[in-house]
């Protein structure tokens, strides 16, 4: 057999989901036994048949995969409760496999793939989104890059009408139907799972349980961003984040203040203060950088979908 | 022969593995350690903390990078992506010498982030063997490919794992990152002598070995690094070293991940066994 070939039947045999329990399926995805197919490429030994050898690569797969995905999105596995989490993380990875290099891009497409697949979180489909939407900026925030942040002498005399602010890429803008920010500090309070006691994940357990039922839909709009190396949520006001989405879409300032106020309810007579604090704090953050950076994006709006 | 043009004539001792738990000790102990081996895939981001840390731990301490996802034996082309950013990581580190696995693990572009088992074919042998020119030559750097744990066999399989090994390292002139632990695990899991394993390797292409610790289960070993190193991985070092002669040595320890003295501690065991080393190239 081909290399090429042997590869590709090893992979998805290796791909393939496990059964409840846990163990190799008996029958792969065409419909032939698997015990025939793993025979036809792998040796047996004294202790073990062909299916059993391969069943250590298919085990050891989607154990790896999903401790991955369940690190990267604990808040989502809080949203919808361990199994609900654990059943569609396997529905996503079939779905959705690694396409990096690196697992931790393993989470990029849950969103989208989430969008196209509401049963799996039910009535929680909004806040499930919000919360994916939290857990992928933190993952972006945590090692995105950092671009040289503008000093002063980049702005003077810059006229208002044509001058053009970046945002930092690791500065992901969100509008969020739930505050889900601080449900997602709450689950990672004490989540650590190699040296908590089982009463003391146990107890953890529950109280997450009960912060998901008593979270309320309330609007909020936040800066996932990086300050000494640590992920920060930080809400912004509503007009702070029209005005640095339109930034981050290119906008030029005048337009980017003027889209912030359009239909506020801040008083004409207190705007040129807050815009001053505004940016007194996102310059103080280096959150500015050069706008001609190809990877000028904001997240989508959570309210379409 | 401990320093060779695979491991970028490098004197370099006994290192371990630089792993998150232990980056609070290092930068504020500063405990004297020969060097550390990075995983490649662990810094080759954007920016943020581990890259800020590996920047501390440079300006201390010598580096050697590790791979786990270049996949030398797949028979699908280098993902260019990967090698772009992994030359920048080698500039950042000036690694001088680089390793990853004599293994595939993706297919068609779907990552399985496994190491898995090559059939010790010819024609595998080829492809990986192009493989490794390819990145030698992109990221200007010696490489040396380390022998994987294995859990199966394949019936496709034209020679040992050893005359796979000599085969590909000699076709791509490069060199051996030598796991004695990885070679102690296949020998029980494929019922071979592991000493025939070291016997029959080319020892002058050495750049590296590593020493871990498994798990044994009732049919099998798992490759889990979250042990010490047993007795008998320790005589398979023993014999290495004499056949290849002081080389840069490395524990790993990736799970289950004791306090940092206690890692060092295990891997400065490997001590006594390069001093006998040293002492019989003297004599």
């Amino acid at each position: 057999m081909k290399l090429a070939a042997l590869q590709r039947r090893m992979a998805r045999a290796v791909m393939t989901p496990l059964t409840p329990s846990e163990h190799m399926r008996a029958v792969a995805s065409n419909g032939r036994s698997m015990r025939k197919v793993a025979a036809e490429f792998i040796k047996p030994n004294d202790r073990l048949t062909s299916f059993e050898r391969l069943e250590i690569y298919n085990r050891q797969y989607w154990w790896r995969v999903l401790a991955s995905l369940g690190e990267d999105f604990p808040g989502l596995c809080a949203v919808l409760g361990e199994q609900r989490f654990d059943a569609m993380s396997k529905a996503y990875l079939t779905d959705c496999p690694s396409r990096s290099f690196t697992l931790r891009n393993l989470g990029s497409r849950v969103e989208m793939w989430l969008r196209k697949h509401p049963k799996w979180a039910g009535v929680r489909q909004a806040l499930a989104l919000d919360m994916v939407r939290l857990e992928w900026a933190d993952i972006e925030a945590f090692d995105g890059k950092q671009e040289p942040p503008l000093a002063a002498d980049d702005l003077r005399g810059a006229s208002p009408t044509k001058l053009r602010l970046g945002l930092q890429p690791y500065i992901t803008l969100l509008e969020l139907r739930y505050p889900v920010d601080h449900l997602l500090l709450e689950v990672k309070k004490g989540g650590d799972k190699d040296f908590a006691s089982n009463a003391f994940r146990e107890q953890h357990k529950k109280k997450r349980v009960a912060a998901v039922a008593r979270l309320k839909p309330g609007n909020i709009w936040l800066a996932v961003h990086r300050a000494d190396n640590s992920v920060y949520f930080r809400r912004l006001e509503r007009e702070e984040f029209l005005m640095l989405r339109a930034l981050r879409d290119g906008k030029p300032l005048g337009q980017a203040i003027e889209a912030a106020f359009r239909q506020s309810r801040i008083p004409a007579a207190e705007q040129p203060a807050k815009i001053e604090q505004w940016f007194q704090h996102a310059a103080a953050m280096g959150w500015f950088c050069r706008p001609d950076r190809p990877a000028q994006k904001t997240a989508p709006n959570t309210s379409k979908s | 022969m401990p320093a060779n043009k695979f491991n970028g004539f490098s004197e370099f001792g006994i290192g371990i593995g630089l792993r998150a738990p232990h980056y609070n000790h290092i930068l504020t102990r500063k405990p004297v350690v020969d060097w550390f081996e990075i995983i490649s895939e662990n810094y080759m981001i954007d920016g943020g903390r581990p890259l800020q840390i590996l920047d501390r731990i440079l300006e201390q301490y010598k580096v050697v990078q590790h791979g786990v996802s270049m996949y030398f034996g797949s028979a699908e082309k280098l993902n260019r992506e990967h090698l772009r950013r992994l030359k920048a990581l080698v500039k950042r580190t000036k690694t001088p010498w680089l390793t990853d696995h004599l293994c595939w693990g993706s297919v068609d572009g779907r990552y399985t982030h496994d190491l898995l088992p090559m059939p010790y074919t010819f024609e595998a042998a080829r492809i990986a063997a192009q493989k490794i020119r390819e990145v030698r030559d992109f990221l200007e750097v010696p490489i040396a490919v380390e022998n994987v744990s294995s859990y199966a066999e394949f019936h496709a399989s034209e020679m040992t794992e050893w005359e796979f090994l000599t085969e590909v390292v000699e076709r791509a002139d490069c060199g051996i990152l030598l796991d004695v632990n990885n070679i102690y695990v296949s020998s029980q899991n494929h019922n071979f002598d592991p000493r025939q394993y070291v016997e029959n390797i080319p020892a002058e292409r050495v750049a590296q070995i590593h020493i871990a610790g498994h798990s044994k289960y009732r049919k099998y070993i798992l490759d889990t690094h979250d042990h010490p190193v047993i007795d008998p991985v320790w005589r398979l070092y023993a014999r290495a070293i004499e056949r290849a002669g002081h080389t840069a040595t490395l524990l790993e320890w990736d799970d289950r991940i004791p306090s940092f003295d206690e890692v060092h501690d295990e891997a400065l065991k490997a001590n006594k066994f390069l001093a006998s080393a040293s002492l019989a190239a003297a004599v």
